[in-house]
């Protein structure tokens, strides 16, 4: 009986230790989202047979809009890509058509990356799609970071739930594993470096990589970011996509 | 004797109008199971191997661990090469490159952008050259519907039934979105030269065909390609030498450590076929067996009956000194002839019948909206020559080992009791 006692009394104060996991989210999505953002990024596909270098410009306002223009190589530059809340437009300079890229569509790889369209079309605002628990601590990048289990609460996503670890004073994330319904694993992100944007903290060299495929995985470097820029309107119609 | 038992059974009509009506419709059924099945094999394996698998396939290693989901970015490169390393090492097939890919296709409106698309799944054959035969192999000649076959590199052929729900027509352009083999996205053009139907469910929900080098141009695969196909020029497959052909190419070009390296697969490697035909050869026979089973019991009992119909005629006979294994040897005899006579009648009528179904088949469409199988709408029979006399073997042993049966009852008369029995 005394050990059963001491044993619910060490519990209980481990998970007292422990904050909530839903204001850590929010804390999260404060560091992450700002009103509008240009970011210049490479990203280097390792392919089975060979690796390919892909360069972009993304401009982004909120959540609900981006345009993305593929800056090289040959066969890509000029492609681009607009985000306007639930629609996903692709634009091809080679075949100058504007197609909407919908249904399972959505599930393909962006670019032949372990990224799919789903992935780019999901709502960045944690807070919207899950609920957080904090599971654990642990420590990486030689950051201590705590360990967040999301799981969805609306029933639209493209993961069941999520494993976070995240940086206990900066607040961005640090490892991330992404879950089908059956628990079966689909997707991890590894943050290889971190550099500090204004007064935030985010990810400069990212791996991402799909469970499911062979090979290893999608790098992801960010050259630059620019927080609160002047982005005119246009931008996000259609009609850029032509220009 | 033949004769006079012929006579016999002419003459009394109820010794062989019952056990001749149940071997005719036995062996009747056994002659179109045995065409139909056949029809059904040959039709699925023609199909697979013209659309699909060839009779035998060249890919890569990594290639043929995902060969379900053609992935082209596994695919063979330096094709030209391969190509008449097969031809002249392997005269007897006929070898051809062809793409496999999928995409969305999209159609769009008079700005440009989309109004309808849907997901499509595509072959990049040789369509153009003069001396190609993919068009008669994949039956696109036959199955055009609407426009004229391509003529030019950027003309696709479309499903009837695909350009019917994008609302597209001959002359009009579509957009191919997929990747390309290394990965990108590939967005490309074409102009629909035509409509076809293919006859197979899964091919008809919304394929698209156009010439392998428009297609290398678009998925960025430069004398590469998905799949080399090896069909046997006479069209017909032999299990034994594909595999002796395989074995061959991968103790020569196949290197186990790379995972690029050629591999040669037979037909019955892929798709689960080995075990698919296997499965139907052997419920062919337990079939078969079920129907001589099922022959035999009817016609012991018609011979019990008719033993016990021609207990007095048994009697006399074995009362004037008739032996009573010369008796039996009688009877056998007179159920051999109906069993032989009865095997030819059914044997025509199941051929009459087969042939009506070889001729106008069933259609089975419908049924196979959601088809994953490449598997012909409308099935067939298939007479070969084994039907004109697979129905004779089980007739004849339906009817000899039913009379047996019934027979033995001869030897449990006792002589000393006929005259007593007769006279009652």
């Amino acid at each position: 009986m005394k050990h059963i006692i001491i044993y619910f009394l060490t519990t209980l104060t481990l998970y007292a230790q422990y904050p909530d996991g839903n204001v850590l989210l929010e804390k999260i999505d404060r560091n992450m989202i700002s009103r509008n953002k240009i970011i210049i990024s490479r990203m280097i596909i390792h392919g089975r047979r060979a690796s390919r270098t892909i360069e972009s410009k993304s401009w982004i306002q909120g959540s609900e809009k981006s345009f993305t223009e593929y800056l090289s190589p040959a066969r890509e530059k000029g492609t681009k890509m607009l985000k306007l809340d639930d629609e996903l437009w692709t634009y091809s300079p080679s075949a100058d058509r504007s197609i909407r890229i919908s249904g399972h569509m959505l599930r393909q790889s962006v670019m032949g990356s372990d990224l799919s369209y789903e992935d780019m079309m999901e709502d960045p605002k944690m807070q919207n799609l899950y609920s957080a628990g904090v599971i654990g601590e642990d420590t990486l990048l030689n950051r201590s970071c705590w360990i967040l289990e999301l799981q969805a609460k609306v029933p639209d996503v493209a993961y069941h739930s999520r494993k976070i670890w995240v940086d206990k004073t900066r607040y961005n994330i640090l490892k991330e594993e992404r879950f089908a319904k059956s628990g079966k694993l689909l997707k991890t992100t590894d943050i290889l470096e971190i550099m500090q944007a204004d007064d935030r903290w985010v990810a400069k060299r990212i791996i991402f990589k799909d469970a499911l495929k062979q090979g290893r995985g999608t790098e992801f470097i960010l050259e630059s970011i620019e927080f609160d820029a002047h982005i005119p309107d246009y931008i996000f119609s259609k009609a850029a996509l032509r220009k | 004797m033949i004769r006079f038992i012929i006579k016999g059974l002419i003459r009394d009509r109820h010794r062989s109008l019952f056990p001749m009506i149940t071997v005719t419709m036995g062996v009747a059924l056994t002659v179109v199971a045995h065409c139909w099945v056949n029809g059904i094999i040959g039709d699925f394996i023609d199909y697979n191997a013209r659309y699909a698998t060839g009779h035998a396939k060249v890919v890569t290693r990594a290639y043929a661990e995902n060969l379900d989901q053609s992935p082209n970015d596994l695919a063979l490169l330096d094709v030209d090469q391969w190509m008449d390393t097969l031809s002249h090492r392997y005269p007897d097939l006929d070898w051809v490159a062809r793409i496999k890919f999928g995409g969305i296709l999209d159609a769009p409106d008079s700005l440009g952008e989309t109004r309808a698309q849907g997901p499509a799944f595509g072959f990049g054959i040789n369509l153009l050259s003069k001396n190609s035969r993919e068009i008669e192999r994949m039956g696109i000649r036959d199955g055009l519907i609407r426009g004229r076959l391509p003529q030019d590199s950027g003309e696709v052929l479309i499903s009837e039934s695909f350009a019917r729900r994008l609302e597209v027509s001959p002359g009009d352009t579509v957009t191919l979105l997929g990747a390309t083999m290394y990965g990108a996205m590939s967005v490309h053009n074409f102009r629909i030269s035509g409509t076809v139907t293919f006859g197979v469910k899964l091919l008809d929900r919304g394929a698209l065909i156009a010439d392998i080098k428009e297609i290398r141009k678009a998925l960025d695969m430069e004398n590469a390609a998905g799949e080399l196909l090896g069909i046997a020029k006479d069209h017909h497959y032999d299990d034994d030498q594909m595999n002796q052909i395989k074995s061959d190419f991968n103790r020569h070009f196949s290197e186990s450590q790379d995972e690029f390296s050629p591999v040669m697969l037979s037909l019955a490697e892929q798709n689960d076929l080995a075990s698919m035909l296997e499965y139907i050869q052997s419920m062919v026979t337990i079939m078969i067996f079920v129907f001589v089973l099922a022959m035999c019991i009817v016609l012991w009992n018609a011979g019990l009956i008719g033993g016990l119909r021609r207990y007095g005629e048994i009697g006399v006979r074995l009362a004037i000194g008739e032996n009573k294994g010369h008796l039996y040897r009688a009877m056998i005899l007179e159920s051999a002839s109906i069993g032989f006579f009865g095997s030819i009648l059914g044997t025509i009528a199941g051929l009459g019948i087969a042939w009506y179904l070889q001729t106008y088949g069933i259609n089975i469409g419908d049924l196979m909206e959601n088809a994953t199988m490449m598997m012909p709408n409308t099935f067939r029979a298939g007479i070969t020559p084994p039907a004109y006399f697979i129905g004779i073997i089980p007739g004849l042993i339906a009817t000899v080992l039913g009379t047996s049966l019934s027979g033995i009852g001869i030897y449990r008369r006792q002589t000393a009791s006929l005259f007593k029995e007769l006279e009652a």
